[in-house]
């Protein structure tokens, strides 16, 4: 499965400054794993080194967001777009 | 001292400022990891090519430890992450509060305090870090607390001459020592007081909120704490303590420094109480001693004369090796002072900048 990961203005230094990169596996979690393996510096900066998400990351895959439950397990399928940005929680003036 | 150079961690980045002149003037450059809190900072100098650290946290994006062989012209993240708890353990590192080079003869050795409570230990000069497993082990562990600032270990201090004797302090869990190289950690706090507790259980075997500690490498034995409420002085590096805060302003603070060649003379920047986070009288005064603590004289010669209201965080204040002694502390305003004469005279280097973090200033040869 080849999904598309979309990257907030932030993130995209991680990628040579692209707005997106594939990214292939079943599950959320399998894709990220992949991403870690191409982008590790990017992979980092949306999960901890224990594979969880962020605590203020937000996620999205085909417009859902993935906070809740087990995040990892989300099936992404091919052409699924995976969204991030950051939570407004996360944010200090 | 020819070449300086001061890091200047603050709120939203890192500012680099540089001397040419022994320290006259100072000139600074634009921020770099802009918008990213940089907690601490670090120059290790025991090589050819001087190294320097910055431990900087995004608020979303988690926290990056990366180091400069360039003095900051550029930075390298390793892909494998330099930093982080083993799998499994269940912890993931929040905040690098303190990268610290170990003494010269451990010149590839560097360490890092971080959030929550735990000290890694690097043996490539900073590429990698290793979890020291003893300290995380530790029985009293689940007892530690986080202080205001978080579960934080802030202050490494490894022996200058005996490498396998390092101490580390951590708010609110006390100061421990280890003399085996980090397998084992023993408490170090007997003799401070938490004052915030029930009046029978003041002097606890640990849990103080010991908010920074330093020694002279000249005399390792002696250690100086600026404690939440309280002034120490050890003689025994940390088996027992003793107050030395009669003649301050107030017993409550954060940022203390050796004088990098005098034993008996250390910084401090006082505030009034925990519940009042302002220097006593509103005055910008640093305290000094120059007799390990008998006495204290306040530093104001080029601080502002108007009331003052900032406080001085626990890294944000630093000496350099010159001589004579080069001392700076910066501001939750954003300023920093330097003095070239140990602290007699002060002028002001950098203002408007984010509340300033961390310091650390080196000479570059």
């Amino acid at each position: 499965m080849t999904s598309r990961l979309l990257l907030p203005a932030a993130l995209r230094r991680y990628a040579g400054e692209q707005t997106e990169v594939e990214i292939h596996g079943g599950t959320l979690g399998e894709a990220l794993d992949d991403l870690a393996r191409r982008l590790p510096q990017l992979e980092r900066r949306l999960r901890d080194e224990q594979g969880r998400l962020r605590p203020h990351v937000l996620m999205f895959v085909d417009g859902v967001s993935v906070r809740s439950g087990a995040p990892m397990d989300t099936p992404v399928g091919d052409s699924s777009e995976v969204f991030v940005a950051p939570a407004v929680s996360g944010g200090r003036c | 001292m020819g070449q300086a150079i001061l890091l200047i961690g603050t709120r939203k980045g890192l500012m680099i400022a540089r001397s040419t002149d022994d320290r006259r003037t100072w000139a600074t450059e634009d921020f770099q990891f802009r918008n990213q809190e940089v907690y601490s900072v670090a120059i290790d100098t025991r090589h050819d090519t001087p190294r320097i650290f910055a431990g900087v946290g995004t608020g979303h994006w988690g926290p990056l430890l990366t180091y400069s062989d360039d003095l900051g012209t550029s930075w390298t993240e390793p892909p494998e992450p330099p930093i982080g708890f083993p799998e499994g353990s269940d912890a993931s590192v929040e905040r690098v509060w303190q990268i610290r080079p170990a003494s010269d003869r451990q010149p590839d050795v560097v360490y890092a305090g971080v959030e929550p409570h735990a000290l890694f230990r690097s043996d490539d000069r900073g590429e990698s870090f290793a979890l020291v497993e003893g300290l995380w082990n530790h029985p009293d562990r689940p007892s530690w607390q986080p202080g205001g600032g978080g579960a934080c270990l802030h202050t490494v201090l490894p022996h200058p001459t005996d490498p396998d004797d390092v101490l580390v302090a951590m708010s609110a869990a006390g100061v421990y020592r280890t003399r085996d190289g980090g397998s084992t950690w023993s408490r170090a706090n007997r003799g401070i007081q938490a004052a915030y507790l029930p009046e029978d259980q003041r002097f606890p075997e640990f849990g103080q909120c010991v908010h920074k500690v330093a020694l002279h490498p000249d005399r390792p034995q002696r250690l100086f704490a600026q404690n939440h409420f309280g002034v120490y002085r050890s003689e025994d590096r940390g088996d027992s303590w003793a107050p030395i805060e009669s003649g301050l302003p107030s017993n409550f603070g954060f940022a203390l420094v050796a004088h990098p060649h005098q034993p008996d003379t250390l910084y401090l920047f006082p505030l009034k109480a925990d519940m009042e986070r302002f220097p006593p009288d509103a005055k910008c005064r640093v305290y000094r001693t120059e007799n390990a603590g008998a006495s204290w004289e306040p530093l104001s010669e080029g601080l502002p004369k108007d009331p003052y209201y900032a406080a001085v965080l626990r890294d944000a204040m630093v000496a350099d090796s010159g001589d004579p002694a080069g001392v700076y502390f910066g501001t939750r305003l954003g300023e920093v002072y330097a003095s070239r004469d140990g602290g007699d005279s002060w002028s002001l280097i950098a203002e408007h900048l984010p509340d300033v973090l961390s310091l650390r200033v080196a000479e570059i040869a």
